[in-house]
């Protein structure tokens, strides 16, 4: 298990490349990959990730440790992202390694429901002088529930 | 301990952290604690079912007792992804 939260940005092909590089025995592997999308008509400039240093590894290392306790899973990774990003920049990406699609597939899907309310990431969008604080869905906290 | 707030909670109270002198017995006691100071507070506590909160960084809720506890962290819902 992998799970790095970071400023800087990541090489997607080069970190999934080299997940695949150290799994054995894995016959599936799963990557999905959250990226900034302008909702406001192309006028969003940043959009700013706020977390909580400390809590955010633990809470990522929990999900993970579910989701490996659920699924026969091999390996996982989780990297996301805090800052400033700007549209079409890749915020987060997680992978599954596991010997069959149906778990990497389901366990990617458990990692993503939780580390969207789970985890404690915050998003602000600036455009222009304009600065607003993305408010969780109702269907994000929903999505929990068929887990 | 350590009372830490996160994305428009900590615009509304104006700083990331205040190091706190207090015997709540609980997260909601701290709460009415800190909505006493000023009404920056008052405003940034104003609805606490738009509000999480985490103790030692565990999510909890707002009737956790808070012995022994070193940080107490307030948010809004988180929305990472």
């Amino acid at each position: 298990m992998d799970i790095r939260v970071q400023e800087a940005p990541f090489d997607l092909g080069a970190e999934a490349n080299a997940f695949a590089a150290k799994q054995t025995g894995m016959g599936a592997l799963v990557t999905f990959t959250g990226i900034v999308r302008d909702l406001n008509d192309g006028d969003l400039d940043v959009m700013e990730i706020e977390h909580y240093p400390g809590m955010t590894e633990k809470a990522i290392e929990k999900i993970a440790k579910e989701a490996l306790s659920r699924w026969t899973l091999g390996d996982i990774l989780v990297i996301h992202r805090y800052g400033k990003l700007h549209p079409d920049e890749v915020i987060m990406m997680v992978a599954t390694a596991a010997p069959h699609r149906a778990d990497a597939f389901q366990g990617a899907e458990f990692l993503m429901d939780f580390l969207k309310s789970r985890a404690p990431f915050w998003k602000k969008e600036v455009s222009g002088t304009a600065a607003d604080w993305v408010a969780a869905k109702d269907e994000d906290e929903d999505a929990l529930s068929r887990w | 301990m350590d009372v830490l707030y996160f994305a428009w909670v900590r615009e509304r109270v104006g700083r990331p952290k205040d190091k706190v002198e207090t015997n709540a017995a609980t997260v909601r006691d701290l709460v009415n604690e800190l909505r006493e100071r000023e009404e920056r507070y008052a405003a940034a506590f104003g609805d606490l079912d738009a509000l999480r909160v985490a103790v030692d960084q565990e999510l909890t809720d707002f009737d956790a007792p808070l012995k022994d506890a070193r940080e107490v962290a307030f948010f809004p819902p988180m929305t990472g992804g």
